[in-house]
């Protein structure tokens, strides 16, 4: 390009630019990204996290709305659209597996997200709703797993929805309710797609729009928590932008890289065509994310004492799930900033209960 | 009353009014429409001679799927195939005699009570009946 040229574009660019930030006032807005300072100190790398668990909603987004082109919500056609998108449609093999893989690698790094939070007590005042907005966004993208595995309508997610939606019964009173106002009906059937299928690319994505929106929000205001170590020690800080957002994207391209390694070496399986008349298949087991109820499930006696045992593990998760999101409001030595060696200790626990009986999901299939 | 007390609960009582008369039809919307299925008693689940001894047969009674075992003695026997776990569908391991829940490793003698794993309760059996050629499977009671 000639010097006169590459004039003419600079000139170019900045009418552009000036148009657009007199109408949208965006210097103010990288004023604030730019004086906005993040923390750097010996556990930063954890805090990239967030900003990857975003990076792979955007995927799904994009994934999921060219993946809608192809694929039909029905029981007749479901299964014979992920089919012809795997087989037929050019590249619909990679949009399938890219939204497969970026979904199941999005549900580890909300995880690690997460137990890095709370294991650092990012969660401590003023930070109470920005834990909580995460708790709803993990049950959001859980629901997202659930409500998505259905959709292609082979056998594995469709005894994985039978067994899910029948966890759902055990609720009292109103558990049978809630097991057929999911389903449609009594049984996993057509009217089970419709509603996954709604839930998954209609509901969800709107309550995601306005959590996340709150929970960005929330950081972008409150801004990054420090370590309680480090409380007293001064911590060198970065800008936000550019410098905090680059070392972001380096993460998003990792992230990138891998799944594009993932799905060119396993593109994701169609499996075999639901038939709700047929046994059940040996070795099933849920996606990897929900394998450590799965198998607490298996392991659980039928009774303890008066009580059914899968009710008492079901309601022992979910007892779990409300102090789990309500930990900012209990750890009180936290919130003064102090050290809170109960907390961690049991976050350690939840956290390696999790990784063991994931583990031994796959490792015993038959245990 | 006075008339701004009056202003007050006439809007108040106007708006709820217009948020009942919205909700309504949205949650009756969401609700699913009960379908009035035929309630099957009894059906056809195979011909005699079909099943072989030690071998099973997975056949629809309605809307759920059951199943029709000859056992090693040769005697019929016909239980519901959903699991008392989680509703999974059970299968026949003719090399232990047993009913297998493959979800979570349920267990099930050939009379249906649990033998180990988590199921609460045994599988619902039913009664098995020859007439004619047929083999004719029904509820109990």
């Amino acid at each position: 390009m000639s010097f006169q040229k590459k004039v003419n574009m600079k000139h170019l660019i900045q009418n552009v630019y000036s148009y657009a930030d007199s109408r949208f006032k965006l210097s103010e807005l990288l004023q604030f990204a730019t004086k906005k300072k993040v923390p750097e100190h010996k556990y930063s790398f954890w805090y990239y996290f967030g900003g990857i668990c975003l990076f792979l909603f955007a995927v799904q987004v994009f994934t999921g709305i060219l993946l809608l082109l192809y694929y039909t919500p029905s029981i007749d056609s479901a299964h014979e659209s992920i089919k012809f998108i795997m087989s037929q449609v050019k590249f619909g093999w990679l949009i399938r597996s890219v939204h497969s893989w970026s979904a199941n690698i999005l549900i580890g790094a909300i995880f690690i997200h997460m137990f890095s939070t709370f294991l650092l007590k990012a969660y401590r005042p003023p930070r109470e709703l920005t834990w909580v907005s995460g708790f709803f966004l993990l049950l959001i993208f859980l629901a997202f797993g659930f409500s998505g595995y259905l959709l292609p309508w082979n056998e594995l997610s469709f005894f994985a929805t039978r067994v899910g939606t029948d966890i759902a019964s055990t609720i009292p009173l109103i558990g049978k309710h809630i097991k057929t106002f999911i389903l449609g009906g009594s049984e996993v059937s057509g009217a089970t797609i419709s509603r996954f299928f709604w839930l998954h690319v209609a509901i969800l994505p709107l309550f995601t729009t306005i959590i996340l929106g709150i929970h960005i929000l929330l950081v972008q205001i409150i801004g990054m928590s420090k370590p309680i170590s480090l409380a007293e020690r001064k911590v060198k800080e970065i800008p936000f932008f550019p410098n905090f957002i680059l070392k972001d994207s380096l993460g998003w391209m990792l992230i990138l890289a891998l799944i594009g390694v993932l799905c060119v070496f396993f593109p994701w399986e169609v499996g075999q065509k639901a038939d709700s008349f047929a046994p059940t298949p040996l070795g099933i087991k849920p996606e990897w994310y929900f394998t450590f109820m799965f198998t607490t499930l298996k392991i659980i006696p039928s009774h303890i004492l008066l009580f059914e045992g899968e009710v008492i593990a079901i309601f022992g998760f979910m007892i779990g799930a409300l102090l789990w999101m309500l930990v900012p409001f209990l750890d009180r030595n936290a919130a003064k900033e102090r050290r809170s060696p109960f907390f961690s200790f049991m976050g350690w626990i939840i956290f390696l209960y999790i990784v063991i009986m994931t583990v031994l999901t796959y490792l015993l299939p038959g245990w | 009353m006075k008339r701004r007390n009056f202003i007050n609960l006439f809007l108040g009582g106007s708006l709820t009014a217009t948020t009942v008369a919205f909700l309504y039809p949205i949650i009756r919307y969401l609700l699913p429409t009960r379908q009035t299925e035929a309630v099957i008693k009894k059906i056809t689940a195979a011909k005699v001679g079909e099943l072989a001894p030690n071998t099973h047969k997975i056949f629809k009674f309605g809307t759920s799927p059951a199943i029709l075992i000859n056992t090693p003695n040769g005697e019929l026997k016909a239980f519901s195939a959903i699991c008392t776990h989680l509703t999974c569908t059970v299968i026949f391991e003719s090399d232990t005699e047993t009913l297998l829940c493959p979800c979570h490793n349920g267990r099930f003698d050939l009379g249906g009570n649990v033998v180990s794993g988590p199921p609460p309760s045994p599988l619902e059996s039913y009664n098995v009946e020859i007439a004619g050629d047929d083999i004719v499977v029904s509820k109990k009671g």
